[in-house]
């Protein structure tokens, strides 16, 4: 590998801006006593174990167990505790996709996304186009992923503007009657449960 | 109600409307839907107020914050969809006040 002068690194690649600015400030802190690496490392370990897994065990269960999806749509925070899933402080709105109402997720503002239940956003929900045209013209951005609804169906998008976090519950796709809470929640995707795919039964 | 908390002004399905004010600092109230009219769908609990979160400072007294559904018609004009489209956005008590029926 060479650098722009054609000298020979030697595989060894420069810090971009942002990754010499996140390596001065974390020894910063560390040097300071404030944070120890231990504490670095387990924070990074823990968001790196939040998938989209989670949301999935939720929205199956809430497929196969009518009284916890009444509670899931009532208090979203609440009834994930009862899956040992922890979504602190703030709060978790479920919204639920019927054979009348799409519903997507946003944030305009920035990238507030159920990260607790999803992990870390996707590329593209934090780009500028999706963002902006999410709330002008959904229906054109689904048809960009796809998902092309009648008419007949109403669209509501929520942009998550501040304290609260959402998580769209899908249809559960036709034929999949008898089928364990496992083979249920790996149908459920990512983007299903931002809203911009539904869950297809293989 | 908490000493340190806004009692809210509004309930559900109440017709509101987002103030037009353009000030400076951290605002949460996205410049599109300033202006606009929709009904309270739901109070979502008291929260501290991002404006002053944003300044170091307590964020108290606790704002009511709301979601607001709005129609995507009313939002932007020539708007094409089902009639009923809508947007479903937070908003702090603060930035609303009251629409007509």
């Amino acid at each position: 590998m060479k650098d722009e002068s054609g000298t020979e690194t030697g595989g060894y690649q420069p810090y971009s801006y942002f990754q010499l600015m996140e390596v001065s400030l974390r020894e910063l802190l560390v040097e300071k006593g404030i944070v120890t690496e231990a504490q670095v490392a387990a924070t990074v370990e823990d968001i790196r174990s939040r998938s989209p897994e989670r949301g999935a065990r939720v929205v199956a269960r809430a497929w196969t167990d009518p009284a916890f999806k009444t509670k899931l749509l009532a208090d979203g925070t609440k009834a994930c505790e009862e899956l040992g899933l922890d979504v602190p402080a703030l709060r978790l709105v479920v919204v639920e996709n019927t054979p009348e109402v799409h519903n997507m997720i946003v944030c305009t503002l920035c990238s507030c996304y159920p990260r607790m239940l999803l992990g870390l956003p996707p590329d593209w929900y934090k780009s500028r186009n999706y963002r902006s045209r999410a709330v002008r013209e959904p229906r054109t951005v689904l048809s960009e992923f796809g998902l092309s609804l009648s008419e007949q169906i109403k669209i509501r998008v929520h942009d998550s503007t501040a304290d609260m976090r959402y998580l769209v519950l899908p249809m559960r796709p036709a034929g999949t009657g008898g089928w364990s809470e496992e083979r249920l929640a790996a149908m459920v995707t990512r983007d299903c449960m931002i809203g911009v795919a539904v869950p297809k039964a293989n | 109600m908490a000493a340190n908390e806004i009692g809210a002004r509004f309930g559900p399905g109440d017709r509101v409307r987002v103030r037009k004010a353009y000030p400076l600092g951290h605002i949460r109230t996205p410049f599109y839907i300033r202006g606009h009219s929709g009904a309270v769908e739901r109070l979502c609990g008291a929260f501290g107020n991002p404006e002053e979160l944003a300044q170091m400072r307590s964020g108290e007294p606790r704002q009511p914050l709301y979601r607001v559904r709005f129609l995507q018609s009313e939002v932007w004009p020539g708007y094409r969809g089902n009639p009923e489209d809508a947007l479903e956005v937070e908003i702090f008590q603060h930035w609303l006040e009251p629409g007509r029926a």
